[in-house]
């Protein structure tokens, strides 16, 4: 299945740059996964030692936060879009 | 509701009033409406202007800091002459030439967990701009204690999220902790003011804010409660995100961890992506 990965701003430079990413995968760990060997780093900065997506990084399927589906197992399919959304706090200073 | 706008409130405003949605009914109730708007700064800045010139009666600003001039690149409520002016005072002169209707309150202090909830428990709405996360938790968590509806915004780099947050209203209603139930550790996240920012996006995403508070205020139309709002102004792109109550939310849901005010530490600004 291939699948779109949304970078948000924060992780672009491990994407070189790249604000979007086509992997292969049946579920979203398997997405995070193939990112990983496409852009080594970036899967320690969406998941835990433990693999457990991060509390302060939400991932999406479509628009939905896969906390509510199946976690990380959550399943994609062909032309899915996953998007990871890490807190920000900029706004005063 | 007794109206008696006088003849320059009624062309001041009568671009709202006009306005079936919002009308003299609706002009005299964000007349007698109390915001407070933490942070003075890039969100700050639009917001409490908008809000001011919209004829909210009464506008609390708390911030801490002075005008700096790396902040005239973004924070338009301040300018050359307001430079080592705390921002709260500079906003309130801003404001006061804007619209003289409007009672400005300037805190120029920091929201401790000693102070939320007093300066919080006068307003009827929050207006979160600040630029920390200690500060957005302690924000959160006190309009939750309060009652008080929270619109809630963030910028980074090319990046912003909008969100509303009300679950004393509305019993699916996200909290801020139900998107992210704790500070991230130091040098995991950007939130530091290192890292850069497009000046005009605190624009899109404070006007975004505006508008929504002022419907907030009305009552009027959809709520943003139960969405994340981002935006992606390199890819020119706005996007809504489902936000749910998290049923094991620390704060707010009835698995509750938290009682009482949590003061975080401001982690160093180590992040260096």
């Amino acid at each position: 299945m291939s699948v779109t990965v949304r970078i948000p701003t924060p992780l672009r430079r491990l994407t070189g740059g790249a604000d979007e990413v086509q992997v292969e995968a049946k579920t979203v760990a398997e997405a995070i996964d193939a990112l990983e060997a496409k852009h080594p780093g970036i899967k320690e900065r969406i998941c835990d030692e433990q693999g457990e997506i991060r509390r302060f990084v939400n991932i999406y399927v479509n628009d939905e936060d896969v906390r509510f589906l199946e976690g990380k197992d959550t399943p994609v399919k062909d032309g899915d879009e996953i998007s990871i959304v890490p807190a920000i706090a900029g706004g005063a200073a | 509701m007794e109206i008696n706008f006088t003849e320059e409130q009624l062309e001041r405003y009568s671009r709202h009033i006009i306005l079936p949605e919002v009308g003299p009914e609706g002009q005299a109730k964000l007349l007698s409406s109390r915001v407070l708007i933490v942070g003075a700064g890039g969100l700050g800045s639009p917001t409490a202007m908008y809000l001011a010139a919209a004829g909210v009666g009464t506008i609390g600003i708390i911030d801490a800091d002075c005008v700096d001039l790396s902040n005239l690149q973004r924070q338009i409520a301040h300018g050359q002459d307001r430079l080592g002016m705390p921002k709260a005072e500079s906003a309130k002169k801003t404001i006061a030439n804007l619209n003289p209707d409007v009672k400005v309150i300037a805190y120029n202090e920091r929201l401790t967990s000693e102070n939320a909830r007093e300066i919080i428990r006068e307003y009827d709405l929050v207006l979160d701009g600040s630029d920390n996360f200690p500060t957005r938790f302690l924000v959160n968590d006190a309009c939750f204690f309060e009652k008080k509806p929270l619109v809630s915004a963030a910028m980074f780099r090319f990046e912003g999220q909008l969100a509303t947050f009300k679950p004393h209203e509305d019993a699916d209603g996200p909290c801020y902790r139900c998107l992210y139930p704790e500070p991230p550790p130091a040098g995991l996240v950007p939130s530091c003011s290192e890292a850069g920012i497009l000046g005009a996006l605190a624009g899109a995403v404070g006007t975004m804010q505006a508008v929504e508070a002022l419907k907030e205020l009305l009552g009027i139309g959809e709520s943003l409660s139960g969405w994340l709002m981002t935006f992606d102004a390199l890819r020119m792109e706005w996007r809504k995100l489902r936000l749910r109550k998290d049923p094991h939310c620390p704060l707010c849901s009835d698995k509750a961890t938290i009682h009482e005010l949590v003061e975080y530490e401001q982690p160093a600004c180590t992040w260096q992506a």
